[in-house]
């Protein structure tokens, strides 16, 4: 468990200059970062006239209703299940195609290579705004077509997400595979591997670690997207990031139900972050970083 | 490493990218050489047609409708929408009328909330991950601490925020009015011009875990010799960070920081989610701008044409900031 860069620096103790700004920047650094999150957590444990009235640091009493009446007010289940299908599937589909692509751009020399590396990076750097009307007609044509229905439904909406992590899914693989040692490829070929073969079973297990941080920025990519939701989705498939602004549409906001539906729909992603956070930073420090 | 002792079995195969297998006695069938060479090409296709689709070709009918008379009542058949020309593009930047002077604050506040942002996520992100290099007690916990607002779904995170900004029952005012008694009547903060300060707040309590992660993961690629080499030479811990770490960092520096802007440039969740479709003046950022322009007026023409001088501008910042700041790595390298 112990991490790599466990004692890196000089064996001397540092001197308690160092120490000293160490703790102040640290614990007010860490007070800032906690401070809407304790907000959270505590107004959800609140009753309605703690969060309606004056601001209250600790609750005049503690409640867990708020749990439950957010599943009444906003059909919350129903917009987290499509939730859950859109950023799954665009993960998984996200992750492979990635895959395949930083295979190609790390163990083939090709015509178009470096176009295609510049290009999909590039993408990253478009206004989201430029493209969502143009897309949002396209998905319509596209439906009128061919009968596809992608304009508010969920296949539309994986398929825009899954594109929108592509680019650093690619980047960040490419640098892992490119840390893998070509001798095992060729060795597999020699146990007559063909390049195929060799993508699952040489390159792809030693990557495991690049490519569960590639999945949990997909996931979070999908899960957090709030723009094209608002557009592309209806009241079938809108998802969690549209849904949950349902609760400030009564005249009266309840926050204490929509910090508790906030926690409720940021426990998964940040379980799963924090789980896997180790894995990002091997696999940024491995790929991308470099 | 199993695995890898098995490499070292065949010595000195050639590389396998262009035609191993050619060398290794007579020409290959022609399918099997057309097979290898198609390849890379097939196995890029699925994220090609993909970008393609979602990216490539809308960013080509976003700039071909800039050039057209799109309003409602095109919409339905956007194709046959009359051409207008350069028409939107003079409406956009006309500072003689309304809708170019909005867009043109709208610009410098988003250009003053990016430089913000942006200087604020590095420096904090850059200080947190130079101080946790070393081990110490509680630092895999504090790691996770730092970046549970990155974990965090953009929209639970900022809906927290304004509830924490509301007038009359948030915290922000609670602390600074109720319990300090700095202001006299309670302030607004998601309206009038403090409304700047929070979207800033709220953007750099989000974007900075990002830095944070990303240096963080650049030092552990310092060689340490380099850190014991300096300790032997008498250098202290403080020397050691300004001559050792902070330039090693400087390559990464150059892409995060060009991501950090160009993520905060673009940002629409932040603005859009804290103060819903209308914006306040001082902290209306330019993507929600557009936005406002084409779906709350329905005229998307003028939309796509201010989405495409945003889109210049940035190519032109980019590739003045990539060319600017390779030069300059390479001077000092010499």
């Amino acid at each position: 468990m112990s991490s790599p860069a466990s004692a890196r620096r000089s064996p001397s103790a540092p001197p308690r200059s160092f120490l000293w700004a160490r703790r102040v920047f640290l614990t007010l650094l860490a007070g800032f970062v906690l401070l809407p999150v304790y907000v959270m957590v505590s107004s959800s444990l609140k009753p309605l006239q703690d969060v309606s009235g004056r601001f209250r640091w600790l609750p005049s009493g503690l409640t867990i209703r708020p749990y439950f009446d957010i599943w009444q007010t906003v059909p919350l289940a129903r917009y987290f299940a499509n939730s859950l299908i859109v950023a799954g599937a665009a993960t998984v589909c996200s992750v492979a195609i990635a895959v395949f692509a930083a295979y190609a751009v790390s163990r083939y020399r090709f015509p178009g290579k470096r176009i295609f590396t510049v290009t999909v990076l590039s993408t990253q750097m478009f206004p989201g705004i430029l493209f969502l009307l143009p897309l949002f007609l396209i998905y319509v044509n596209i439906g009128n077509a061919t009968g596809i229905a992608l304009y508010g439904s969920r296949g539309g909406l994986i398929l825009t997400y899954l594109t929108f992590s592509l680019p650093f899914s690619i980047w960040m693989l490419i640098g892992y595979f490119e840390s893998i040692p070509r001798a095992l490829d060729e060795a597999a070929a020699v146990d007559g591997s063909g390049p195929v073969g060799t993508l699952f079973r040489i390159v792809i297990p030693a990557a495991i670690p690049g490519i569960v941080a590639v999945a949990v920025y997909a996931f979070m990519t999908a899960w957090g997207e709030v723009l094209f939701a608002s557009i592309m989705t209806n009241d079938t498939t809108r998802t969690l990031s549209v849904g949950l602004q349902g609760y400030a549409t009564q005249n009266d906001v309840y926050w204490n139900q929509v910090m508790a539906a906030s926690l409720v729909v940021s426990v998964p992603v940040v379980a799963g972050f924090l789980l896997l956070q180790r894995y990002l930073v091997t696999g940024l420090t491995a790929g991308a970083v470099k | 490493m199993t695995i890898a002792t098995e490499g070292h079995a065949p010595p000195a195969r050639p590389a396998r990218p262009g035609g191993a297998g050619g060398r290794r006695g007579g020409a290959p069938r022609l399918p099997a050489r057309l097979r290898r060479l198609g390849l890379p090409y097939l196995l890029l296709l699925p994220a090609v047609l993909l970008e393609l689709l979602v990216h490539l070709v809308p960013m080509l009918i976003g700039i071909m409708m800039s050039f057209k008379e799109l309003t409602q009542f095109y919409i339905r058949d956007w194709g046959s929408a009359p051409w207008r020309g350069l028409e939107n593009y003079r409406v956009s930047i006309d500072l003689n009328a309304p809708v170019g002077q909005d867009l043109l604050n709208s610009f410098l506040v988003t250009c003053a909330f990016s430089l913000l942002a942006v200087g604020l996520c590095w420096l904090l992100g850059t200080t947190a991950a130079i101080f946790m290099q070393e081990d110490f007690r509680g630092r895999g916990l504090l790691r996770a601490v730092f970046l549970t607002p990155y974990a965090l779904p953009v929209y639970a995170a900022v809906i927290t925020w304004a509830f924490m900004f509301q007038r009359d029952n948030g915290m922000v005012n609670h602390v600074l009015h109720d319990q300090l008694g700095l202001t006299g009547e309670r302030p607004f903060w998601l309206l009038g011009g403090n409304s700047f300060a929070a979207l800033a707040v709220v953007a750099v309590w989000k974007t900075w875990p990002f830095a944070f992660l990303i240096v963080m993961a650049a030092l552990q690629n310092i060689p340490r010799e380099l850190y014991e080499a300096a300790s032997i030479d008498g250098a202290g811990i403080w020397q050691q960070i300004r001559k050792i770490t902070l330039p090693s960092l400087r390559p990464i520096n150059q892409v995060l920081v060009l991501v950090l802007f160009l993520w905060t440039f673009n940002d629409f969740n932040t603005p859009y989610l804290l103060f819903g479709e209308a914006a306040p003046a001082s902290a209306n950022l330019i993507s929600v701008h557009i936005y406002q322009s084409s779906f709350v007026t329905w005229n998307f023409g003028t939309g796509s044409a201010m989405s495409v001088l945003l889109l210049l501008f940035l190519l032109v910042v980019t590739a003045a900031y990539l060319l600017a700041t390779s030069r300059g790595r390479k001077t000092a390298d010499v």
